[in-house]
């Protein structure tokens, strides 16, 4: 595939993975422990198990899977909104694919389909708007989520509703957005985080000044990184080479794609549309303020949470699920009780291991062979 | 020797009378009546003429002489076929019930001979699409070799299927001396593929429209009956074969893996993809390895026959683009890892349920 495979090279890789050790080295001895990078977003952990990066990095190097997959860091209770919303009589519930399979309380959205509810899945919600289109009688809703990457995309379909005066179509809105939570999980306490890769399609609409203060307040160095496996590597032998020289700044591997400024005309859609929340609510996580988007006041009679009585309960995460510590980095995905145990991706007790962007469900399928290779010397032991 | 003789007059002593002039089927044509005697000779008398079918029993009938001519064991398989839409590129339903059924013979080192049609159609379907499916069912038939000895229709309310859903069953013999089975698999062993992967699983999505791509993906439905003979005459002593159908070649492989309790390692380089295919896939998240295929089988071999396997299908037109993908090792029971193009090595599991297109 031209401009695909040049980002896939064998012989690049290993002339970056030489330079990665050589930094690794005297940065480990340094610290004496491992180094720690986060990944901010899923489609970066998604890259890393689908190419086998992470064994291929020297050993002193670790990945901290971040809460960048959207699908994974959406909370019970919403997931009982969606069910509620899907069964309401008269409404054709629309959803992007992924999101189908995560476990509410009761049931996902695969489950209420099962039972009758007319769920469908849909890959833009420009589809969703058309189906709306097609089906004046019904009421159409979408299941807005994810971040800035998706959110100019639900506003311009939001202000196309109202231009073609579409009145029964409106959105179910679960946009987050990534800069309060990462501020949260730099203050953690239980943190030791040397630097970031930084989300790249989140970037491209946002740009990168809003990292700014990761360098600035926190002395963390960030790559704003590619998704394909140079792209990984690339950005891991930048945040090293900053730590080797005592840098810490935001820096944009991904240049090709993600401009300084951002794009400003989905970032005008989206403040058209959308205003933050005080706060909002995090799978494993709790609540963080200012981390999720409600639709304006003026958009109200397209938005499903004024439109239809949504329950609104906050469910609190099962007991035995440790998603938290796994996306703060605080411990590996098998490391939690229930890894592999009673949560698998057939039977996900948690999110992380229902979308493949999951850092749990990436270990599952693609596994992490030395990282499981160690938990079963482990449980030996 | 005792020959060969149907047990059934050859020549028919029905003929089509009226046909269908209405253009749609109705609730009429599954009625037991007049009506659904004129659909079944119109659409599937007329197409699957033989002599076995025609004298139109309630059960097709067979000498077990003529049977025990080809080998010392039957195969009896059953699949359905429910495919969405009913004409894509490369075929349509009919071809598919046809060589899907033929296939689950062939891998199991069978002789395919004969099928069963059982067709469940929802009423308001066009007449004329019927006719082109049975048509292609029995030019797909012809093709193969096997003759469609028996059937069955029904006709249920709009609504209570998705316009028609087709079952086909199929008798075949097993040739003496042969032993397939997916327990067979030792460390060492070496794994094949008979050519391009995914193409029909990619087919099939870009042909439903609501993805608005457009492919030039084509699926690779055919027959591989001739294939895996000639497959077989080159190398008795293959250990394994299977169509690498819904769950695609993963699925094979981690049914090999399991069963015979050893691990396998795949080369992502050695892999036959097509471009497209890849394009496709990396558009919509997709992983290749997981697409449906329903002209593709996965091979095992002894180490010393390899080399004479992948000769023998690279000879034969369904084989042109057969690879060696892989081998069967002594690593974690179970497991199957690929050897990534960049260089890494990745753990391919079996799929939970449908591949789910990512957000973003």
């Amino acid at each position: 595939m031209k401009y695909v495979d040049e980002f896939r090279d064998p012989d690049k890789a290993s002339s970056l993975l030489r330079a990665i050790e050589a930094l690794t080295k005297p940065l480990v001895a340094a610290r004496g422990r491992p180094l720690r990078i986060m990944e901010v977003c899923g489609g970066h952990t998604h890259s890393i198990f689908k190419y086998g990066i992470a064994n291929m990095l020297p050993a002193g190097i670790e990945f901290i899977h971040g809460p960048g997959c959207p699908v994974c860091v959406l909370p019970m209770g919403r997931v009982d909104d969606c069910v509620a919303l899907a069964e309401t009589p008269g409404v054709i519930f629309t959803t992007f694919g992924d999101a189908m399979r995560v476990p509410g309380s009761k049931k996902s959205l695969l489950q209420a389909k099962a039972d009758g509810a007319d769920v469908r899945m849909v890959y833009s919600p420009l589809d969703a708007l058309a189906i709306a289109r097609e089906n004046k009688d019904r009421e159409v809703v979408f299941f807005g989520l994810g971040f800035e990457t998706t959110m100019p995309s639900t506003g311009l379909t939001i202000l196309q509703a109202e231009t073609e005066g579409i009145s029964n179509f409106s959105l179910f809105c679960n946009h987050i957005t990534i800069i309060p939570t990462i501020k949260a999980i730099l203050d953690s306490p239980d943190l030791q985080l040397d630097g970031f890769l930084g989300p790249g399609h989140v970037s491209m609409v946002i740009g990168t000044k809003p990292y700014e203060f990761i360098a600035r307040h926190y002395r963390r160095p960030l790559v704003v990184a590619g998704f394909e496996p140079l792209d990984v590597l690339h950005s891991v032998w930048l945040v090293l080479k900053q730590l080797a020289e005592s840098r810490c700044e935001i820096e944009n591997q991904y240049g090709r794609i993600v401009p300084t400024d951002g794009n400003t005309a989905a970032l005008a859609a989206i403040s058209r549309v959308f205003e933050l929340r005080e706060f909002f609510e995090w799978r494993g996580l709790g609540s963080i303020d200012h981390s999720g988007v409600r639709m304006r006041e003026t958009y109200a009679r397209y938005d499903a949470e004024c439109k239809f009585a949504v329950p609104s309960l906050r469910i609190a995460d099962p007991k035995s699920c440790q998603c938290g510590e796994v996306l703060k980095g605080v411990i590996k995905p098998w490391q939690c009780k229930v890894f592999g145990t009673a949560c698998t991706p057939q039977t996900p007790l948690g999110a992380l291991m229902v979308s493949s962007e999951g850092a749990c469900a990436a270990y599952y399928q693609y596994g992490d062979l030395e990282g499981l290779r160690d938990r079963h010397a482990a449980d030996a032991a | 020797m005792i020959k060969f003789e149907p047990t059934l007059p050859i020549r028919p002593q029905r003929k089509v009378r009226d046909g269908i002039h209405v253009p749609k089927v109705t609730l009429a044509h599954g009625g037991g009546g007049k009506a659904m005697r004129d659909l079944i000779d119109d659409v599937f008398v007329s197409a699957f003429d033989n002599p076995a079918l025609v004298p139109l029993e309630d059960q097709a009938r067979f000498t077990l002489a003529d049977l025990c001519r080809h080998g010392d064991r039957l195969a009896f398989t059953s699949d359905s076929f429910v495919v969405d839409p009913l004409e894509f590129p490369g075929g349509d339903i009919g071809k598919l019930a046809v060589c899907g059924t033929v296939n689950d013979l062939a891998v199991g080192g069978a002789k395919p001979l004969y099928l069963s049609c059982s067709v469940i159609i929802e009423e308001g379907v066009e007449v004329a699409a019927l006719r082109k499916i049975a048509r292609s069912m029995a030019d797909s038939a012809t093709a193969a070799g096997v003759t469609i000895v028996t059937g069955d229709t029904k006709v249920v309310d709009r609504g209570s299927c998705d316009k028609l859903f087709i079952n086909t069953a199929g008798i075949g013999v097993i040739r003496t001396g042969i032993d397939l089975g997916a327990h067979r698999a030792e460390a060492g062993d070496i794994i094949l593929v008979n050519g391009l992967l995914g193409d029909h699983g990619a087919a099939i999505l870009a042909a439903r429209g609501d993805l608005h791509l457009e492919t030039q993906i084509e699926s690779d439905c055919s027959a591989l009956n001739g294939l895996i003979e000639s497959l077989l005459d080159a190398c008795p002593e293959v250990r394994f074969i299977r169509d690498a159908t819904r769950g695609g070649l993963a699925t094979v492989l981690n049914e090999i893996a399991e069963a015979s309790s050893v691990g396998i390692e795949i080369d992502e380089k050695a892999t036959p993809l097509r471009e497209e295919v890849k394009g496709f896939c990396e558009i919509l998240g997709l992983d290749p390895l997981y697409l449906a295929n329903e002209g593709k089988i996965v091979i095992v071999v002894p180490p010393g026959a390899a080399e004479r396997a992948r000769a023998a299908l690279q000879a034969h037109p369904l084989g042109k683009d057969a690879s060696i993908i892989g081998r069967v090792t002594s690593g974690v029971a179970g497991r199957v890892v690929m050897h990534t193009n960049f260089g890494g090595k990745r753990i391919v599991d079996m799929l939970v349920g449908e591949q789910l297109p990512r957000i973003c």
